[in-house]
């Protein structure tokens, strides 16, 4: 339910002073039209007060019954009889309080139908405001309910998207161990610890989401030395990052899918040794990192572009930073190069 | 005594292979391949009985390896492939296993493959070709072996397809290519909105058509960027005007 126009002290205070003031301002001109003052006084006192709680009672009604879009005729009558109650309530109080007034009772009764008329207006404004007040008010509330939505939709998806774990990685890794296991016991305890560190911290970057450059690193070395146990005869990596970049952030596991893009197309679809480099810098406001791999002309197109793992992370830089400019990459003979910039919160 | 074949990209894997292996002497490990290319090269070499083959490896993957071997021999497939995508091939090969396996698991598949009447077991390596064909990725590019060359064609290579006996000709920019497949095949495989068999005898890539000219009664030839020029029959007509939204 909608909060009510007078919720708030400040609408209270600027209610009752508008009240105030309009009732000052009655008992001065029924004083100048020649009214006792005590007359004029308790005449607005009465119609005033009555008046108000006529208003406050319109306010409550469309709060509780809001009309339907186009129905706007019973607001208008309702008022209409709510004003008409109160002219008579009014015309019988003041019969009784100065029953020997006959001048000011004929007054009375010969200006009712116009007060009725200002009163009618005063009770459809507070209707049009009230009716105004909530409607704005349900908007914004559904407004709120639809940004939280969206919230919550680009969170999973984010989610999803740090999620993606190829799973012939694992896989294959677990067969390695297989394979170590009765010609290098040293070495294949070495890569379950690898491995479990690894999937380790892939389920703990959940949690916060911003890490810094040197914890990434570490935890993409993780990954390229458990890929050298499997193609340890032809790969190498080379991971270069300065001083002054280890300390900057970045989501985590942004750089995850971009290194397994260069190993896809880099180590899985190449036959020769390979050097998969890793290079970070700052430019400007920016943690810059880029991802070199060869890939064999033959086999692969170099529109590797579409390719699902760049896909996935221009997409996460989008619901980021709302940008799609974040991520390029470019081709020179068999070398292909990925380069992320990712925005420094200043 | 079997020869058998490994062709695994990762050496621990094939180690795994040879080290169960050790449990069938029945069985000696004739070569082991890196990839596909040095594959085929073993295959023709050595006439294996069996070859233990992975699927995803560098320049050309296990099936499209297949697809070049005139003689396939029996195929017992040793995957991280998950269980889903490789149950279509299931029936046809002799047995597939899934990385890691174990000892028993590998001793059954061996079972399998004894078990197996040896004239059989080719037939069923090319039904394994013709599912495996249908895969998503498979029509992404062609494999063709030119001499002792193999090539990869990447698909928008490919200007158009024209029957030649028991073969396909595959017309590209680099001169035709030919492939012991029908034509038929490649209308399943080849994505329909890129590829039309526009006539009995031909599929064109749509994107390099410029023109379509009648030519004798009820006929039409479509010019291609390339200055060739592809029949079209009254219906294949029909089909590349849809695709081309006409």
């Amino acid at each position: 339910m909608a909060a009510s126009p007078l919720g708030t002290l400040k609408n209270k205070l600027l209610f009752a002073a508008a009240w105030l003031a309009w009732s000052l301002m009655q008992v001065k001109i029924l004083h100048d039209w020649g009214f006792a003052w005590y007359v004029s006084a308790m005449d607005s006192l009465v119609s005033n007060v009555l008046l108000a709680s006529v208003t406050i009672i319109v306010i409550n009604n469309l709060r509780y019954y809001r009309p339907k879009r186009g129905k706007y005729i019973y607001v208008i009558i309702v008022c209409a009889a709510k004003a008409g109650i109160w002219s008579a309530i009014v015309k019988y109080a003041m019969i009784n309080i100065y029953p020997n007034e006959t001048e000011y009772l004929q007054f009375l009764d010969k200006f009712m139908p116009i007060r009725f008329d200002i009163a009618l207006l005063i009770t459809l404004c507070m209707a049009l405001v009230s009716e105004l007040y909530y409607t704005l008010d349900e908007q914004k509330d559904s407004e709120h309910r639809k940004t939280d939505a969206e919230k919550l939709a680009r969170e999973a998806e984010l989610y999803k998207l740090r999620q993606q774990l190829q799973p012939h990685f694992l896989f294959n890794s677990l067969n390695s161990i297989s394979a170590l296991i009765t010609i290098q016991p040293a070495q294949a305890r070495k890569m379950i610890q690898q491995l479990s560190e690894f999937l380790r911290g892939t389920l703990k970057k959940e949690d916060h989401q911003w890490i810094s450059l040197d914890d990434e690193l570490q935890h993409l070395q993780l990954y390229l030395d458990i890929e050298k146990v499997r193609f340890g005869h032809r790969l190498n990596t080379a991971v270069y990052s300065d001083e002054s970049t280890r300390k900057l952030q970045l989501p985590s596991m942004l750089l995850q899918p971009l290194v397994e893009n260069a190993i896809k197309f880099g180590l899985y679809d190449t036959t020769e040794p390979v050097t998969i480099t890793i290079s970070a810098r700052r430019e400007n406001n920016y943690l810059v990192v880029s991802i070199e791999n060869p890939f064999d002309p033959e086999t692969s197109s170099p529109k590797l572009g579409t390719g699902f793992g760049l896909r996935s992370v221009q997409r996460r830089l989008y619901l980021l930073f709302a940008r799609n400019d974040l991520l390029s990459t470019n081709h020179i003979d068999n070398q292909f190069t990925t380069v992320i910039k990712i925005p420094q919160a200043v | 005594m079997k020869k058998a074949i490994i062709v695994d990209d990762e050496p621990l894997a094939r180690m795994v292979v040879k080290e169960y292996l050790q449990q069938h002497t029945s069985i000696s490990v004739v070569q082991e391949c890196n990839d596909g290319f040095e594959g085929i090269k073993a295959i023709m070499q050595h006439q294996p009985d069996v070859i233990f083959l992975d699927i995803q490896m560098p320049k050309i993957n296990g099936f499209e390896m297949l697809e070049l071997v005139e003689q396939p021999p029996a195929v017992i497939f040793t995957t991280a492939f998950d269980e889903y995508a490789i149950k279509a091939f299931e029936s046809h090969a002799v047995d597939y296993l899934l990385k890691p396996f174990s000892q028993e698991r590998f001793d059954k598949a061996i079972e399998r493959l004894q078990e197996r009447d040896a004239a059989s077991s080719t037939g069923n390596t090319r039904e394994l070709l013709e599912t495996a064909a249908q895969g998503p990725q498979q029509s992404q590019r062609i494999v063709v072996k030119t001499g002792n060359k193999i090539k990869i064609i990447p698909i928008d290579d490919v200007h158009y397809l024209e029957a030649a006996d028991d073969y396909v000709k595959i017309h590209t920019k680099e001169g035709a290519f030919l492939k012991n497949k029908t034509m038929g095949h490649f209308e399943k495989v080849l994505n329909t909105q890129q590829f039309v068999r526009t006539h009995r005898s031909y599929i064109v890539n749509v994107q390099l058509v410029t023109r379509i000219d009648p030519y004798e009664k009820e006929n039409f030839l479509a010019q291609l960027k390339t200055g060739a020029q592809v029949p079209v029959s009254k219906t294949g007509y029909a089909k590349l005007k849809s695709v081309l939204g006409i």
